[in-house]
């Protein structure tokens, strides 16, 4: 594994383009877009403001940069440097911007969500899409970059609507029959829409691309419900994760539920426990070498942390569901245990592997080729989970990094790492020749 | 007396009445004092008349007769009154004995009694104390109960009064989100009017150029036909999936029909020799096999047609499944069963098998035991041997007189060895010197014999008419008497044999013309 040196970045922004070549960064109102080998800036771009969002186009051409404090969103082209695009939102506010899956319109969500402006840089042309709904997740493109599903609410009720990307018709419209849709999801075979209701009510439904309602799921009432959903890549399973620390998983014949998953504090001792055991402070630093981790299948016994139970959004239940790329792990992580990643195998249905760090872990991330998982808790290391053990590496730079979240290449050869002010990649080892 | 004796107890009646009665009574009467002497000389006539009458009384004869004048005492009466007043003495004293002894008996029999009285009692004071006590703790479990029951019913109304007014409250915040919620549309609608009509900060979008679409192609105008073309493609792709979806699933239908057809062959080849070892009747398994070919005929067509339409097949397929593996759970749990009778009689008889090994065992281990030490003393005495290096001469002169009382040995062997030898070859030498001087001899012999015999048949024949012979057969003896000495050497017994069996032929021929006379 190779390091390379700290860069700046603010606001954790900091992205790979799609082809996996570039590496573009935000520092302050400056854009940096660097080679994603040779970490050499290719082009710097100045925008009007501090930029609190930046995606890169589908076809790594363009970058959007958008300032929602000042309504504008900057679009630079790689191509061209001197190419300029400005959006301004004017005094509707933006609340909101990304870009559509052609990589030629702009999506800019207004301040309340009043409407959304489809920006063209085609033909400069303008659609208005009204009322919109302000929920977790309102809006989202199917993997082929067809179809965009929205989340609408009209007259205390809630919408879809199907829209074609390639011009903005409307395919489909339909009511929903959720108290107040949440989310929406499409599958990854983009047929099937998954949409969850709000956290009061435990629902998720499941439309077919052309609006029917194929099946809905309830697993109980009256508590608080979902938390978040994640399809498996192959769009077997469905994975809803709840409140009450279980995560249930559908398939895809018959939407039914056919695995639950649950995170107890006690397991018993069949399973594998990666413990990070905290050792003295040693002098000398250790660079690369896995220690402090202790494989263990003792019984495992972690502290339950009790929310309060007056405050709005308690940290109880499964927040984060991760599907490996080939379908075959599910990662967890239940807030009641923040400081453990719980790796399901779901060949065999059950629990592969529990991760118990010494922190709470703050993000984590599938290798996008292999089954390997990172993982960060905010110190000085980097965590690496796959079938046939864990290690843990920190992070060889001076001063002191700490890793709050981090992000794969394309090609699962590297990993970004983000910390709070700065950023540093790490070159995994390869089978091929090492790199340069 | 008593009812004043019986006032103070601790007075004279207690100790009275401790005191035996048998010493009261002797007391009383064996006391003789001179004082109260009954009878003196002057009143003796009338002690006599009294005691007449106390004797009269008691039914003993009279002491002296009333109408005799004389007032002699019948000394006779007198005695025999005074003998059984003396029994009856006795007598009663032995009453008195007993009767002191039953009453000591009877007065412990009352101590005791009263003892276990008092005991008693106490026993059962105690067990009306406990009583009462168990008594109030049911009372008071029941007191409890109770209490809890009210609980209970009170908890089960305050949870239907919450839910109720939860419910309540729901419906109510559920109407009053509504009403929020139209307000803020309102609101929404309001800014987004008042915002789009303002005119100093308009929205607008500065392009240097446009950019060509990402795929290259042009613009579409949005017609009917473009969407009936979406809606087409809409279709197409979910048409697509559903028809990958299906045939995923075909190829796993047919994979698992695969399985199970396999499973079921399988399974009735386990079966179908084992029953006939079993002995069951032959009918069920070719009732088996028939219903097992049927199912394979059946699938084979149902392989090339398509099978999602062969539900009876798919049935039976499942079915005779079934009733395949249930035989075979059956006679897996009797196996099972065989199994675990014949461990348990394995377990017994090796447990005798086993004290007979173990005995072996011991023998043969103690033996191995033996051999290996005296393998090992024997390495020892070779290596002492070996290992010695320094006393190379004394070693190399033991060794060489070792040897040399064996060479000595040898020596003396060998000598009487060659001795011997030369014995029996000198022995040998004088056998066939004496074998040739024998045949030497028997050939002379044989000579002179032939000679004589010619002499004497000539001499017979002149003879012959006027003597009988007198002892033919007496010469064959002489003749047929084999030699001692020629019998020791086989060397001159050939021809010792051909010389006498030339003079036998020649005796012979001699006989005959003898024979013919």
């Amino acid at each position: 594994m190779n390091f390379s040196e700290l860069f700046k970045q603010t606001n954790q922004l900091c992205r790979l383009s799609p082809d996996g070549k570039y590496l573009a960064t935000c520092v302050q109102y400056r854009l940096v877009v660097r080679d994603v080998n040779t970490l050499q800036i290719l082009h710097l771009y100045t925008c009007l403001d501090q930029v609190l969002h930046m995606e890169w186009s589908s076809d790594s051409l363009f970058i959007l940069c958008a300032m929602y404090k000042r309504g504008l969103v900057q679009v630079w082209s790689l191509e061209q440097p001197d190419w300029h695009c400005k959006i301004d939102e004017g005094s509707i506010g933006l609340v909101s911007s990304r870009w559509s899956p052609d990589g030629r319109h702009v999506l800019n969500t207004t301040e309340f969500h009043l409407r959304v402006t489809v920006w063209s840089l085609c033909n400069k042309s303008v659609s208005y899409i009204k009322y919109p709904k302000a929920c977790q997740k309102g809006m989202d493109f199917s993997a082929d970059g067809r179809y965009m599903a929205l989340a609408e609410r009209r007259e205390c009720k809630d919408y879809i609507s199907v829209f074609v990307c390639d011009d903005w018709h409307l395919l489909r419209h339909f009511e929903t029959e959720t108290q107040d849709l949440a989310g929406v999801e499409w599958s990854p075979n983009g047929c099937v829409l998954a949409v969850w209701d709000t956290c009061l009510e435990y629902k998720v439904l499941l439309y077919s691309l052309d609006g029917r309602l194929l099946s809905t799921y309830s697993a109980y009432e009256w508590s608080l419900g979902i938390k978040t959903i994640a399809w498996s890549p192959s769009s077997q399973f469905l994975a809803i994760s709840s409140y009450d620390e279980k995560v249930r998983i559908l398939n895809h014949i018959t939407w039914k539920k056919i695995a639950e998953f649950e995170h107890p504090a006690n397991i018993s001792s069949t399973k594998v426990v990666y413990r990070e055991v905290e050792k003295c402070p040693v002098v000398v630093s250790e660079d690369l070498s896995s220690s402090q981790i202790t494989v263990s299948s003792s019984l495992f016994n972690t502290q339950m942390l009790k929310p309060d139970p007056d405050r709005a959004n308690p940290k109880v239940g499964v927040s984060l569901l991760a599907f490996s790329a080939n379908s075959r792990y599910l990662a967890t992580k239940n807030d009641n245990m923040p400081n453990n990643v719980w790796v399901w195998d779901m060949q065999k249905g059950g629990l592969q592997a529990v991760l118990e760090q010494t922190g709470p872990v703050r993000c984590f991330a599938w290798d996008p080729r292999r089954p390997r998982l990172a993982l960060c808790t905010g110190n000085t290391k980097l965590y690496l989970w796959s079938p046939a053990g864990c290690v843990s590496v920190k992070v060889p730079v001076e001063g002191c990094f700490q890793v709050l979240s981090l992000l794969w290449h394309c090609s699962g050869d590297s990993l970004i790492l983000l910390g709070k002010e700065q950023l540093c990649l790490c070159y995994m080892e390869t089978e091929d020749a090492p790199k340069p | 007396m008593p009812e004043s004796s019986q006032e103070n107890m601790d007075g004279p009646y207690n100790s009275y009445r401790l005191t035996p009665l048998l010493r009261r009574y002797t007391q009383s009467t064996n006391f003789y004092s001179p004082l109260k002497a009954f009878c003196t000389d002057e009143n003796m006539a009338e002690c006599i008349s009294f005691l007449n009458e106390e004797m009269s009384l008691l039914g003993f004869p009279l002491l002296c007769p009333e109408s005799g004048a004389s007032r002699g005492l019948d000394v006779v009466a007198l005695l025999n009154s005074m003998h059984a007043l003396v029994q009856q003495h006795r007598q009663v004293l032995r009453t008195v004995e007993n009767l002191e002894t039953e009453q000591l008996r009877a007065a412990s029999d009352m101590e005791y009694q009263q003892l276990s009285h008092a005991r008693l009692k106490e026993q059962f004071e105690l067990a009306k104390r406990e009583n009462g006590r168990l008594q109030e703790r049911e009372r008071q479990l029941h007191m409890n109960i109770k209490s809890l029951q009210n609980c209970i019913k009170n908890e089960k109304e305050e949870v239907q009064k919450l839910q109720n007014i939860r419910a309540s409250r729901a419906a109510h915040y559920s109407h009053d989100k509504k009403r929020k919620e139209r307000e803020y549309q309102k609101l929404k609608e309001h800014l987004n009017q008042v915002l789009v009509d303002r005119k100093d900060k308009k929205q607008a979008i500065e392009i240097l150029n446009c950019v060509g679409r990402s795929d290259g192609k042009r613009s579409q105008w949005k017609t009917r036909k473009s969407e009936s073309r979406h809606e087409s493609e809409m279709y197409k792709i979910l048409l697509n999936e559903l028809e990958n979806r299906q045939k995923e699933l075909m190829t796993e239908n047919a994979e698992l029909r695969k399985v199970l057809q396999q499973m079921k062959k399988e399974m009735v080849g386990i079966l179908g020799p084992k029953r006939s070892s079993l002995g069951e009747p032959r009918c069920e398994r070719s009732a088996d096999q028939e219903s097992a070919s049927e199912g394979e005929g059946d699938c084979d067509p149902g392989q090339k047609a398509i099978e999602v339409s062969c539900e009876h097949a798919r049935e039976e397929l499942t079915n005779s499944i079934r009733q395949q593996w249930r035989k075979i759970k059956h006679h897996v749990e009797k196996l099972d069963c065989q199994v675990s009778l014949v461990q348990v009689v394995q377990v017994e008889s090796e447990a005798a098998s086993n004290e007979t090994n173990d005995q072996e065992m011991g023998r043969l281990k103690l033996e191995v035991q033996q051999c290996k030490e005296f393998i090992h003393t024997q390495q020892q005495l070779l290596q002492q041997q070996l290992i010695s290096p320094c006393e190379e001469e004394t070693a190399s002169l033991l060794k060489d007189c070792y040897v040399l009382e064996e060479k000595e040995r040898f020596k003396e062997q060998r000598r009487i060895f060659e001795e011997q030898r030369k014995n029996f070859a000198s022995e040998r030498q004088n056998f066939t010197e004496a074998a040739i001087r024998l045949g030497h001899e028997r050939k002379m012999f044989e000579e002179d014999r032939a000679t004589w015999l010619k002499h004497h048949f000539l001499n017979l024949t002149f003879t012959d008419h006027v003597t009988h012979i007198p002892k033919s057969p007496g010469l064959p003896a002489e003749y047929v008497e084999p030699d001692p000495k020629t019998l020791l050497s086989p060397v001159t017994f050939s021809d010792a044999g051909s010389v006498k069996s030339s003079a036998t032929a020649d005796f012979h021929q001699a006989l005959l013309p003898q024979s013919r006379f």
